[in-house]
């Protein structure tokens, strides 16, 4: 600030809470109602202060779903979601980093011809070859199965891209050394780059594993049991069918629960969580 | 930029991208292919034969009154999102840059929505403005507004609107913020003295240089508000009431896996694809270079 000017300061401070408040009421809201007993949610008595029923919706949602709409227990619907979130952020860190490697420290033929086909999938999300992907996914017989979905998802041109940007800072005299030592590429790459990229590796990681989580068209095309259900579609089933017979404290409960793990993730590593945002973007 | 120092392996490369390659071929240049092939092919509706059809796919799509009515509401949609979350986040991010004290903690309690997944976010602002259950819908009522986004349209895109930007201001606040602090104090002080007033400050010297961060965050909130928040539209309208939230991308899904129209829905991939390619285009022509840390 150049002047001294409090009331603009104040103002400003004004402007933020409020801010704040929009940003989170939404979530107090839902979990003041987790913590409430299901009749009075359903006939719109929600008291703005946690009720007594925390434990029980959220026992309820863990161990045995919404029973009358859908029964899958929400424990293994969190449980697939962290196999899915993880499985996609270590594959697609794993491949990129070994493909920006090759791009990089390599010089062979249809390097660039690679390198461009990695950053067209850019252009290629999920939603404008919804069915021919489902169909291969069913002919390779990976419908309800992890491999499904993950596989799939695990190109990245926006960490290949990343990785790329960053060896390309890593100077010559830093190969060049390790080669007169006689290491090979293979023994350059494990203790020399990976180490190097460990913040970078960080940063993506935090940023794959939310997107992996959030995951919800591609599930919802290749899942058809409740067993391979990730709590976000998860959530969607529970609710269905007439308002009145949804089991509105445990859908609460289990939408607290669907986005707790992120948002730690992002609220714990929130210096790598912002590294990780502003680089993938640039 | 090009390397002097290589290694030299033949195998080696092809191995190493290989994987990426085996996924990129097999789930994305595939099915991209299929797609392109299915949308100038018709099938029987027994999944028996299949002919050439030229453009027929596109024109049957394009002529589509429920087809315009969505491309309408998705630019309804994707515009309205887009400058809600973007105008929300700016006017956080100056204020958070004005503060002298406490601007980290109002960036942790401000960022974390990021984390919240779209169909989330649409649930979490469906039960607030829920008709029976929602405190702030039941409020409304009690004011005499006859709201009720289950059966009403324009409430229910405006509810799908609202959720959706809801998610994106975190995102935009963190580029906004870097982009305001990485402006040189000597330029708003230099304004100053010359005799520049706060607002005339932002208007003349500071919006103008983050207009590139602007830019930029414009395309991909409109990527966003095209593609990721179909999670918003399935899990609190389904497109609904009355085809009102239909965008383009739920659409797409709807008449591909439900309706099981393999032509039309093809034809609208492809158009899709068309919307994703320039949208990419435009981040890296324009944006690349001018965006600054």
């Amino acid at each position: 600030m150049v002047e001294n000017r409090p009331i603009g300061r104040l103002l400003a401070h004004f402007i933020l809470i409020i801010g704040v408040i929009v940003v989170a009421f939404p979530v107090y809201y839902t979990f003041v109602a987790s913590t409430q007993a299901t009749q009075p949610i359903s006939v719109g008595q929600i008291s703005l202060l946690p009720g007594d029923q925390l434990l029980n919706n959220y026992a309820q949602a863990l161990s045995h779903g919404v029973a009358k709409t859908s029964g899958t227990p929400v424990g293994g619907m969190l449980l697939n979601s962290f196999i899915v979130a993880l499985l996609i952020a270590v594959g697609k860190i794993a491949i990129s980093l070994l493909s920006a490697y090759a791009v990089v420290f390599f010089s062979f033929r249809l390097r660039m011809v690679f390198f461009w086909m990695i950053f067209i999938t850019l252009m290629l999300p999920v939603e404008v070859r919804i069915l021919p992907t489902y169909k291969v996914v069913a002919e390779l017989g990976m419908l309800d199965s992890f491999a499904g979905l993950t596989i799939p998802l695990i190109a990245s041109a926006t960490a290949t891209l990343l990785f790329r940007q960053f060896f390309l800072t890593l100077p010559d005299e830093l190969v060049e050394a390790a080669k007169i030592d006689g290491a090979g590429p293979l023994r350059f790459l494990r203790d020399m780059v990976i180490p190097l990229s460990r913040t970078n590796i960080a940063a993506l990681f935090v940023i794959l594993f939310i997107y992996g989580w959030n995951q919800y068209l591609w599930p919802l095309l290749i899942t058809n049991s409740g067993d391979m259900e990730t709590v976000i579609i998860g959530i969607k089933r529970m609710m269905g069918g007439a308002d009145a017979d949804t089991d509105w404290g445990a859908v609460m409960a289990t939408t607290m629960l669907a986005m707790l793990p992120p948002v730690a993730v992002v609220m714990l590593m929130q210096r790598w969580f912002v590294k990780g945002l502003v680089d993938a973007e640039k | 930029m090009e390397r002097r120092a290589i290694f030299g392996n033949r195998v080696l490369p092809y191995a190493l991208v290989a994987p990426q390659l085996a996924i990129t071929l097999v789930f994305f240049f595939w099915p991209a292919g299929q797609a392109v092939y299915q949308s100038v092919l018709r099938e029987d509706p027994f999944g028996l034969s299949s002919r050439f059809v030229w453009f027929e796919n596109f024109e049957a799509v394009l002529s589509d009154e429920y087809y315009l009515n969505s491309l309408g509401t998705t630019a309804v949609f994707s515009l309205s999102v887009a400058a809600l979350s973007l105008g929300v986040a700016l006017l956080l991010a100056v204020q958070a840059n004005n503060v002298i004290r406490g601007a980290n903690t109002y960036r942790t309690l401000l960022i974390w929505p990021y984390a919240v997944a779209p169909a989330i976010a649409g649930v979490l602002w469906m039960f607030m403005f829920h008709p029976s259950i929602g405190l702030l819908g039941r409020g409304l009522r009690t004011l005499g507004v006859d709201w009720n986004f289950l059966l009403n349209g324009p409430q229910a895109l405006l509810l799908v609107i609202v959720a959706s930007a809801w998610k994106q201001v975190s995102y935009n606040f963190i580029f906004f913020l870097a982009g305001l602090q990485s402006i040189p104090k000597s330029l708003t002080e230099a304004a100053a003295i010359d005799g520049a007033g706060p607002r005339r400050r932002f208007w003349t010297v500071i919006f103008p240089l983050l207009s590139p961060i602007a830019f930029f965050l414009l395309v991909v909130n409109m990527v966003y508000a095209f593609f990721d928040t179909f999670g918003v539209i399935h899990a609190v309208t389904g497109g609904g009431p009355g085809k009102a939230t239909e965008i383009l991308v739920y659409k797409v899904y709807y008449d591909g896996m439900i309706a099981l129209d393999l032509g039309g829905s093809a034809a609208q991939s492809v158009i899709l694809l068309a919307i994703v390619i320039g949208l990419t285009v435009v981040q890296f022509r324009y944006v690349e270079k001018k965006v600054h840390y």
